[in-house]
């Protein structure tokens, strides 16, 4: 019983925790993408691996400041999507979907390949250019924190309260943004693209708005992420995360606010509590050595996940905010 | 100016003729004008809202549109008919920039609009439906007729961030919406989905959205098909009340009582050229037309005595060929004909 408990608390932290701020960060841009506007970007990491790069290059190889790092990030991110947006989003929706999943996978292998060694590391990545971030903590970042029976170092602290921030306030440009006619029309791209230019709306220009603000959406979960791990290894950035992404958003409700926030949170903490939780019992001697073995754990949670996800759109397809009526629209 | 003498003339029948429920008789400036206009093919108009000039459209072998010249009265209803595949969907995408020609200009009011993308298209005020009714099913109805609105601050991403700047025009924007609404019967559903309603339903929805845009020119892309016939009559109002607030409409349209009824000129395609154009009870007459949809040899002998009358007549002319002829052929046919 007190294994689960740990368990519960080590989910609980893993709740709060800089992943799930990866993963809400990387959820929100793929929400502007998919859910409000309609595009097809599977290659969300990318995005997140400029963004963490961005910072680590210029800060550990070129010795810039660490704030001069946040914006190469941004830009790169930017002109990522208008590079991918330029040929693509005057053709149909699959056609960005293979632009940026070949993107996404092709730029990680250029990032670890040995003849970009001297500039991101290779495999083995960069590291230490987050001391210029922790050092701007308020409190004492060597020591740790208990709070709540689970433990923080001050430095995951103060990446956690940063990271917080930035999810709320990119929560909220996008709850003002698709509120406002803007959002209008973003949302009624995603539901028919040649009756929104029969209304004199310029929908390539709209696209390519929702394009790179998802893009530095997911900029942002990037830097959170390598500032959270304190270096920047291409591998880090494998393109499974976008699905996982996906994953969260559809479990909180696409098309909502607060659905890729929630969703990331919860997917973090099933995967934590799967992985503990079983591992306890497996040690426990509940569940038997010959059934389960606790190397199979970190390839079980995954099953499990999946199992849930399946579940939850059998029975509730909208997610956890969103409206069944809207949902059932498709279905028709 | 035949134009001008038409307007005044049914101006002053607006001032002393009223119908008996008491409103004014429509004003059909456009039919006035076109009236003595000839029935011919590519004929110039008195006040011409579109001029298309030598348009073409190919599909790899197909050409789906081939006009040479034509023009379109301004403030009338100008129906376009022909029969499956004549290109009349075709030419509405090329007019509204949803597709390029292969060669060819139009013009709108004098503007060329042959380089200009569909958005650019709506923006100068030529606003279309299309065949296909697209209602944007996960808005709401209101959020649909919001969309109609031109010229919006908050549809700039910039300034959406500040609500201060684009509220005031937002609740501008909702009162023509709900007034529109109110004129087709769908206020009642502003806040359901467009999603949940029936075709008919959309069909109005989809021309109260263009209406939102105050448009110089509506196309119609088959506006009634699919609608029962109660609702037809409705829409045929709707119409109608288009041209009383100056619109220019052009409408295709299967139905020929609806074609009848409310257009001052129609123009008949068939495989990508127009035909014929007049006014709708010169079309029926239309040899050339009659031809495009029954087909050019419909009135072929169809009694088997007129058959037999055309058979003799035509051996009557193989006997008489064969007079004059020496060759190997004919002396088979002529050994035939001994056996």
């Amino acid at each position: 019983m007190s294994d689960l408990l740990n368990a519960f608390a080590i989910a609980g932290k893993a709740f709060f925790g800089f992943q799930a701020i990866f993963f809400a960060l990387l959820a929100i841009g793929i929400n502007v993408h998919f859910g409000y506007t309609g595009l097809l970007n599977f290659g969300q990491i990318a995005f997140a691996m400029l963004g963490g790069f961005g910072i680590a290059i210029s800060v550990s190889q070129w010795g810039l400041p660490f704030w001069v790092g946040v914006l190469i990030g941004l830009a790169a991110a930017v002109v990522l999507a208008l590079l991918l947006g330029l040929p693509t989003l005057r053709l149909r929706a699959d056609y960005l979907a293979i632009v940026t999943i070949a993107t996404a996978e092709g730029l990680r292998l250029v990032f670890r390949s040995v003849s970009a060694t001297p500039v991101t590391g290779g495999t083995r990545g960069l590291a230490a250019f987050n001391g210029d971030f922790i050092d701007l903590a308020p409190w004492d970042t060597q020591r740790r924190y208990d709070i709540l029976g689970t433990s923080w170092s001050g430095a995951e602290l103060w990446v956690v309260l940063v990271g917080w921030t930035l999810v709320a306030l990119a929560s909220l440009l996008v709850w003002q943004l698709m509120r406002s006619p803007w959002g209008r029309v973003v949302k009624a791209i995603r539901e028919d693209e040649d009756a929104v230019r029969a209304l004199g709306k310029n929908v390539y220009a709209y696209k390519m708005q929702a394009l790179v603000l998802g893009g530095v959406f997911g900029a942002f979960g990037g830097m959170v992420y390598a500032l959270g791990t304190g270096s920047a290894l291409p591998d880090q950035y494998q393109n499974a995360n976008t699905f996982l992404a996906y994953a969260a958003l559809i479990l909180g409700g696409a098309a909502r606010v607060l659905g890729p926030v929630l969703g990331s949170m919860l997917l973090l903490f099933i995967l934590q509590f799967a992985d503990t939780g079983l591992r306890a019992l497996i040690s426990n001697g509940v569940i038997p050595e010959a059934l389960l073995s606790s190397t199979d754990v970190a390839q079980i949670r995954f099953v499990l996940v999946g199992l849930g996800l399946m579940l939850l759109l059998v029975f509730r397809p909208q997610g956890i905010f969103g409206d069944r009526r809207e949902v059932m629209l498709d279905a028709r | 100016m035949p134009a001008e003498s038409g307007s005044h003339g049914a101006h002053a029948a607006r001032e002393d003729e009223l119908t008996p429920a008491g409103r004014p008789a429509p004003q059909r400036l456009a039919q006035a004008a076109l009236k003595d206009l000839p029935w011919e093919v590519g004929v110039a108009k008195p006040d011409p809202a579109i001029v298309v000039d030598g348009v073409t459209r190919t599909f790899g072998g197909l050409t789906a549109v081939s006009v040479d010249h034509l023009e379109v009265q301004r403030g009338g209803i100008t129906g376009l008919i022909g029969p499956n595949g004549a290109g009349k969907t075709t030419l509405f995408n090329l007019l509204t920039g949803f597709d390029q020609p292969n060669t060819g200009t139009w013009s709108f009011d004098g503007k060329e609009l042959g380089k200009l993308a569909p958005h650019q298209v709506a923006r100068l005020g030529v606003v279309r439906t299309f065949q296909l009714t697209k209602a944007l099913s996960r808005l709401t109805v209101l959020q649909n007729m919001l969309l109609g609105a031109q010229e919006q601050r908050g549809e700039s991403f910039l300034r959406a961030l500040v609500p201060g700047g684009w509220r005031a025009q937002e609740k501008a924007n909702t009162e023509k919406a709900m007034e529109l609404l109110r004129r087709f019967k769908l206020d009642a559903k502003k806040d359901d989905f467009a999603g949940i309603l029936s075709g008919g339903q959309r069909k109005l929805l989809e021309m109260a959205r263009a209406l939102m845009s105050d448009p110089k020119v509506v196309m119609l892309d088959e506006p009634m098909a699919g609608v029962n016939p109660a609702l037809t009559q409705s829409l045929l109002g709707h119409v109608k009340d288009l041209r009383e607030e100056g619109m220019t409409v052009i409408f295709v349209e299967h139905d020929m009582d609806v074609v009848r009824d409310i257009s001052d000129w129609v123009v008949v395609m068939a495989a990508g050229k127009v035909i014929a154009e007049g006014p709708p009870e010169s079309i029926s007459q239309n040899q050339a037309v009659v031809d495009a949809y029954l087909g050019a040899h419909h009135d072929a002998p169809l009694t088997v005595e007129e058959e037999d009358r055309v058979l003799a007549e035509v051996e009557a002319e193989i006997a008489r060929e064969e007079h004059g002829d020496t060759s190997p052929g004919s002396d088979v046919i002529t050994d035939g004909g001994r056996r």
